[in-house]
């Protein structure tokens, strides 16, 4: 076990490197698709990435229900590395969190299980984050929807494979839905609930 | 006495956060009004203290902000607003559309069309379209659950029956990604065209209502209307004097009490650019130019 | 020749600069000290400190003498101070049975336990100028007595113990306490965060919501069963600590308004409660609140909300005096565009209504 102190930091700065990777997600959340680069400032618990990490510090708090799945909640560190940062409490319920954390994308459990809003206030559903491998090369996809000129690829390793077939739902549910965001390493990818997705083959 | 001590962009870390995680929500419902913890902000209710805090939230040191009030940069509420992030951020500002990174308003969107490097924050007294048809929250949000806008509708047509015409003039709602009915905020509806397919991505703020909402870059955003009474901005019809102008919006400027008037562009950055670049009116002079931006 | 109207940046300054020079008026009259606010303007602190949802006598003082009087101007000042402080978390509920009383009185019984206590209050005096004060004026020692010993039980209690008032509504074991200022309101609201905006809401709309009760408009028929005003300490449970600690004592008002009974077939009769709580002595403000606080809880008592001050919207969307005031005075900053786009509707219309009328003129002139 490791002490508090032995913990990986959190953001030098607080203030402008969760400023910088603000930007970076709502640059991401509003063009669907745009690959954004995250500035690290901040350590890494275990399994987490570099982009995962300054999302979590910029963003989480005691006001922010998580949950993790397994491949996240098996490391203790982890845990205590975002208990001590953010002070987000970990929920065991899915359906009450207002982020997600992802690490094994292919364990990632149906999206029904999540918190998709209601009709009248259908912000208050949850973000999942999910580690995938690359978000540079891989499948192509190709996106449209609010914040894409027209339509936008995406060339991106991701598991679970069917990910944008299961985002389907986000269509039959609007306003409700999911919105997801990618990470890997320092790269950020949001997919909102807007987006519609055509898979280009493999 | 408990001296006071202010953050960066004056707005303390966990406030951000809140604020930082309703504009990405509202980005993802386009516009959709999130609810937001608004805080009590040191300049008052209905003052813009909404889109301050919008600003605030997504303002780094890197940003150049632009500030307009009327189109104009040198309306004294937006020196005001613009000398608090200078401030509290020490942001470099400007008044040049086309330098901004962050530009926050009230009441216009700028001549010049925005890019994708740009974001616009507006300061929204009433967020609420329905609210002047119909008061009561617990009403208007079952409405937008619903997508039930036959009352705005109504309303509409209401004018059409009465003045031959959708009597609407600033305000002026708007449909956006085909969803959510949205008020634009008391822009003259002039405006309204430049809120479809933006480059750049704009965010409201509405800090005594308590809400949020966006709409992402390269959304469709319409004007409702009907098709025999189709929507039609409002410009006067005169070019502008001092810059020659005729695709800006006119201030209508009162210059003697026998009657007469003057038309000039609302929109003071546009105006002088054009007047710099040589363009003249009917009564051009060098407009008195202050000497700093706080 | 026409040039655009600038200098909006010093004209600011000059106008805080004049601001400050009006705040202090003629130099040759001393300068007002915050002590001296704060002992000898007493209740304008109070209810600054109520309204502002911040205890602090001497910012109250400060703000108050900033404000140059004006109380929801300095109200203002406090609210845009207290939203930066961090919030370290909820206070344990105080106990104001154990109140160490100033006054206290109760319109329901000829005597209670611990006695009626008239203390500090102008309700018998008579409202006449009093000249002495115009000079300068030594007041007499106020009367003592031997500290008594008695507890001053609340009215409310005395008459719960027989059942014939409701209980306070509990929360539910490890609810939170709500914060209108942390979290965004919505409808309907729990009692919680009713009683949290009656408490920084406006002392004037309440005083006229609560009247408006009483002329019938969601009558609740009122007893003021108990006001108190006195100190009270407040505990803090720290979560490291694991205890109760002390973080001192502040004066409070309440106001217990025993009201009109209830009951069913299934409950026997008794009467229901409107509370109000304000900090410092802020008797017109916590009367009003209970009588607002009672109407308020219509929709849970199974009554007919048909009156102003029954409608939670309603009140708590217009009792904030900071809100109301901004988006009132907004109206005096510019509003020329969407003015001018409303001017070219309204001229187009008139055309049309000219163009209408013309051909029945120049019909009348053929005629």
């Amino acid at each position: 076990m490791t002490t508090i102190a032995e913990l990986p930091p959190g953001f030098a700065d607080k203030v402008l490197s969760a400023q910088s990777t603000f930007r970076s997600v709502m640059d991401a959340m509003a063009r669907p698709g745009s690959v954004q680069r995250i500035v690290p400032g901040a350590g890494t618990p275990d399994t987490m990435m570099r982009g995962t990490a300054a999302i979590a510090l910029t963003l989480f708090d005691h006001d922010t229900p998580l949950w993790l799945d397994s491949r996240m909640a098996e490391s203790p560190d982890l845990v205590k590395w975002l208990k001590f940062h953010t002070g987000a409490p970990v929920m065991q319920d899915s359906s009450i969190a207002s982020f997600a954390l992802i690490g094994d994308g292919a364990a990632l459990p149906p999206l029904e299980r999540f918190a998709l809003g209601t009709s009248e206030y259908p912000d208050r559903s949850t973000t999942v984050i999910l580690q995938v491998e690359s978000l540079e090369a891989g499948r192509p996809f190709e996106l449209r929807g609010p914040g894409i000129d027209g339509a936008t690829t995406l060339q991106a390793s991701i598991k679970p494979f069917d990910l944008f077939e299961r985002l389907h739902l986000n269509e039959a549910l609007f306003p409700r839905g999911i919105d997801v965001v990618l990470v890997a390493d320092d790269a950020v990818v949001a997919i909102p609930r807007t987006t519609r997705v055509v898979s280009k083959g493999s | 006495m408990n001296a006071p001590a202010y953050n960066f962009a004056y707005l303390d870390e966990q406030t951000k956060r809140m604020i930082r995680r309703a504009i990405l929500k509202a980005i993802a419902i386009p516009g959709y009004q999130v609810p937001f913890a608004s805080r009590e902000m040191p300049m008052p209710y209905g003052w813009g203290t909404g889109g301050v805090q919008v600003t605030a939230a997504i303002l780094g040191p890197t940003d150049v902000l632009k500030v307009i009030d009327q189109g104009s940069d040198d309306t004294t509420n937006a020196i005001s607003i613009r000398k608090f992030f200078a401030k509290t951020a020490g942001v470099a500002t400007t008044t040049a559309t086309d330098d901004a990174t962050v530009i926050q308003t009230r009441h216009r969107i700028p001549e010049t069309a925005l890019n994708e490097s740009q974001v616009l924050v507006y300061q929204v007294p009433i967020p609420e379209p329905l609210r002047f048809l119909e008061p009561r929250e617990t009403e208007t949000r079952r409405m937008h659950a619903l997508a039930e806008y036959g009352l705005m509708h109504v309303k509409l047509y209401e004018d059409i029956a009465r003045f031959g015409h959708i009597a609407t003039a600033y305000a002026y709602p708007v449909k956006v990604n085909a969803r959510y009915v949205m008020d634009p905020s008391p822009t003259p509806k002039f405006d309204n065209p430049k809120m479809d397919n933006c480059p750049a991505p704009q965010l409201f703020g509405a800090g005594r209502e308590k809400r949020i909402y966006a709409i992402p870059p390269y959304t469709k955003v319409v004007s409702l209307d009907f098709e025999d009474h189709p929507f039609e901005p409002y410009r006067f019809n005169a070019p502008c004097a001092l810059c020659g102008a005729e695709d800006s919006y006119l201030d209508e400027i009162v210059t003697d009490d026998k009657g007469s008037r003057m038309f000039v562009c609302s929109d003071t950055d546009y105006c002088e650019g054009r007047q710099a670049a040589g363009h003249h009116g009917s009564l051009s002079a060098a407009p008195y130019k202050e000497k700093a931006h706080g | 020749m026409y040039v655009a109207v600038k200098g909006g940046e010093r004209a600011i300054e000059n106008a805080h600069r004049l601001l400050a020079h009006r705040r202090r008026g003629d130099q040759s009259v001393p300068e007002v000290t915050l002590d001296q606010i704060s002992e000898q303007l007493g209740l304008a602190v109070d209810r600054v400190m109520s309204e502002g949802s911040l205890y602090d006598r001497e910012l109250a003082s400060l703000a108050i003498k900033q404000a140059r009087g004006d109380l929801i101007e300095a109200i203002f000042l406090v609210r845009a101070f207290r939203a930066t402080m961090p919030r370290f978390g909820a206070s344990e509920p105080v106990d104001t049975g154990a109140m160490r009383v100033q006054r206290r009185v109760s319109s329901t019984f000829k005597d209670i336990p611990g006695g009626q206590i008239l203390g500090p209050t102008f309700d018998y005096t008579h409202r006449l100028l009093d000249p002495s004060l115009a000079r300068g004026f030594v007041p007499e020692a106020p009367a003592t007595t031997e500290a008594s010993t008695a507890l001053t039980p609340r009215v409310t209690d005395i008459l719960g113990r027989d059942g014939l008032i409701e209980s306070s509504p509990q929360a539910e074991d490890g609810a939170g306490v709500g914060d209108l200022t942390r979290e965004p309101l919505n409808f309907p609201a729990d009692r919680d965060l009713r009683l949290q905006n009656l408490a920084r809401g406006d002392e004037g709309f309440l005083l006229a919501m609560g009247y408006s009760t009483q002329r019938g408009y969601g009558r609740n028929h009122p007893f003021a069963g108990e006001i108190r005003f006195g100190e009270v300490e407040v505990e803090f449970v720290a979560e490291d600590a694991g205890f109760a600690v002390p973080l001192g004592s502040i004066e409070l008002t309440e106001c217990q308004m025993v009201n009109q009974f209830k009951g069913s077939a299934t409950e026997a009769p008794c009467f229901t409660r409107g509370y109000g709580l304000a900090f410092g002595q802020s008797e017109r403000k916590t009367m009003s609140m209970a009588l607002v606080d009672r109407a308020l809880r219509a929709r849970e008592l199974g009554e007919e909300v048909r009156a102003p001050a029954q409608d939670e919207e309603f009140v708590m969307s217009h009792s904030d005096n900071v809100q109301a005031t901004g988006f009132v005075e907004h109206l005096k900053l510019p509003h020329y565009v969407d003015f001018q786009s409303e001017l070219g509707l309204l001229r187009k219309l008139r055309q049309e209504f000219a163009d209408a009328q013309a051909p029945d003129a120049m019909k009348e002139a053929a005629e």
